[in-house]
């Protein structure tokens, strides 16, 4: 394995968001508490999702989540077809890292961004309401499954995407909504029995679902269920970009 | 063994045969052109050695070994400089050959990058930002960019591709420094001044196909004879020419002419008679034997028909 070769495109990835913080961190998190300050104005003391906790306090593990999802998702997508627009993605190409180590590379750079501004949101958030932390375990493992997860599902789209415009369409049409409607402002047992039983089907549920049952030990669903299915989506999506990228697919075309 | 062998290529891109059964090996310490009109399978070829390109059928090897069983190995054998400007606009110079560096498990290269600017005139914008560089200099990173892990064959695509007179030459001479410390070079270009003041052995590629491959001597004693290059002065510049003679035109400046002639069906008495009837006063004349765009003309021709 050429370690030398995959931490160093890690560190390239890391070093190319850090090198735009404003866009890439600070607006994230004050994307996020805009969320926080409109939500837990317009239905704090109306929504009581889970006994004990009050709306913002439910609400802010799952803006964690979804910034960490969204942004998991931009940084290997948007690193991507920036290589591939500018052309640059060919320095990358004519050395000798494998597809794993390319993989690894922008899949640990993405779980660092998404975890980055997760911690950022979570302290600004932490202004307006304490959040009682029951198992740290729990939020971590799944702030590092829902990162890498859409840190592969952003390979994927940055590999399949010729354009900035298709990239922008997958992530208004498909990772904004996912998430949107994954239970980061309700919980699913607020919602009619068709939807509830539609949103088993997003995957996204599960990640925000695990990581809400680290924060206040109570979830929609089994903890350990929405842990299986993470991991299962996390190990479906990661052999599927190990699979393009080992064929080369729109790559070395 | 060989730097490059590649037997039985075969290459499609949707229903366009890009490449067709090419056979081509370039020795080691070769300096080798690779020729061909635009579209004409070059690019491929070469990205295809350099691992960028699949291809159908067929066995490429670098240095023995094969580019897609052993692709680690052949890269960190070779050094490509891409066709296209392309540039990381997040990093600066030596953060970019850094960074290339690592790509290829270097983790302490500083001084051969450091060697690397000065030799590429680059110690100067060693800390400035790609988007900060000239076309220019940013050609040159790329050059330094394919040689941050020391290759053996060294393969340049197209690398004075809209350059200036002045970087033309100093790239000349920095690749044929290259060259004299023992790489290999591959070089395409379609410029034939180039492949003809550089190049040792010449293939040419015409719609995918390789149609002529020796040594540059003998390709030109092929075009010598079947043309010969007539140049011709006038007193005054030349407008639009007889219908006959623009066809034979290689080119056309001001007062100056020169036109490529077939010696078995061109006569000079009549090229020049045709001149003189449209009102030219000839002051000198000029007759020089074929150079490898005649030769490259002609192949290229003779495929077509």
């Amino acid at each position: 394995m050429n370690l030398i070769g995959l931490y160093t495109l890690f560190c390239k990835e890391v070093l190319r968001f850090g090198k735009v913080l404003l866009q890439t961190l600070i607006a994230p998190v004050i994307t996020a508490l805009l969320y926080l300050l409109v939500f837990g104005h317009v239905f704090e003391g109306r929504v009581q999702a889970f006994p004990g906790v009050s709306y913002t306090m439910f609400l802010i593990p799952g803006l964690v989540m979804m910034s960490v999802i969204q942004n998991a998702f931009a940084n290997s997508s948007s690193s991507l077809i920036q290589s591939k627009v500018t052309g640059n993605i060919v320095f990358m190409m004519l050395t000798p890292l494998s597809h794993l180590e390319f993989f690894l590379a922008f899949v640990l750079a993405a779980v660092v961004r998404g975890i980055l501004v997760g911690v950022g949101v979570y302290l600004v958030a932490l202004v307006f309401t304490a959040v009682p932390i029951k198992h740290p375990g729990f939020i971590l493992l799944f702030m590092f499954l829902g990162s890498a997860t859409l840190g592969a599902i952003g390979v994927i789209a940055g590999i399949w995407a010729e354009k900035f415009d298709q990239l922008a369409g997958f992530q208004n049409f498909i990772i904004l909504p996912l998430s949107f409607l994954s239970g980061v402002f309700y919980s699913i047992h607020s919602l009619p029995e068709f939807w509830q039983r539609l949103s088993h089907f997003n995957p996204f549920f599960y990640m925000i679902d695990g990581f809400r049952y680290g924060f206040f030990g109570v979830s929609d669903t089994a903890p350990s269920v929405s842990l299986a299915i993470v991991t299962l989506f996390l190990v479906v999506l990661s052999g599927i970009t190990l699979v393009l990228l080992k064929t080369g697919y729109k790559l070395r075309d | 063994m060989s730097a490059i062998s590649i037997s039985g290529l075969n290459k499609h891109y949707a229903r366009v045969h890009a490449l067709h059964d090419i056979d081509l090996t370039v020795e080691r310490g070769e300096f080798f052109g690779l020729l061909g009109p635009n579209g004409a399978g070059k690019s491929t070829l070469i990205n295809i050695v350099a691992g960028l390109t699949r291809f159908d059928t067929g066995h490429v090897a670098v240095l023995g070994h094969d580019v897609v069983t052993a692709y680690r190995q052949t890269r960190r054998l070779i050094g490509v400089v891409p066709q296209e400007l392309a540039y990381d606009p997040f990093f600066n110079v030596r953060e970019v050959l850094r960074i290339q560096s690592g790509y290829f498990g270097l983790h302490k290269n500083d001084a051969w990058i450091d060697e690397l600017l000065a030799a590429l005139m680059l110690t100067e914008k060693a800390g400035a930002n790609m988007r900060a560089l000239s076309g220019g200099m940013k050609r040159r990173v790329m050059i330094a960019q394919a040689l941050v892990h020391r290759p053996e064959v060294v393969v340049l695509d197209e690398p004075t591709a809209g350059v200036d007179v002045e970087l033309r030459k100093s790239l000349w001479a920095f690749i044929r420094r290259l060259h004299r410390e023992g790489h290999t070079i591959v070089l395409t270009t379609h410029y034939l001044e180039e492949a003809e003041a550089l190049c040792d052995r010449i293939a040419i590629l015409n719609h995918g196909k390789l149609i002529a491959l020796d040594t540059k001597q003998a390709l030109l004693m092929r075009g010598i004879g079947h043309t010969r290059r007539v140049c011709i002065t006038t007193e005054q510049p030349l407008g639009r020419l007889p219908e006959t003679l623009e066809k034979k035109v290689r080119r056309q400046e001001g007062n100056q002419l020169e036109l490529r002639l077939d010696k078995s069906t061109d006569s000079v008495m009549a090229v020049l008679d045709a001149l003189r009837a449209h009102g030219a006063v000839i002051t000198d004349l000029n007759m020089e034997g074929a150079d490898l765009e005649d030769v490259f003309v002609e192949l290229t021709q003779t495929q077509k028909v």
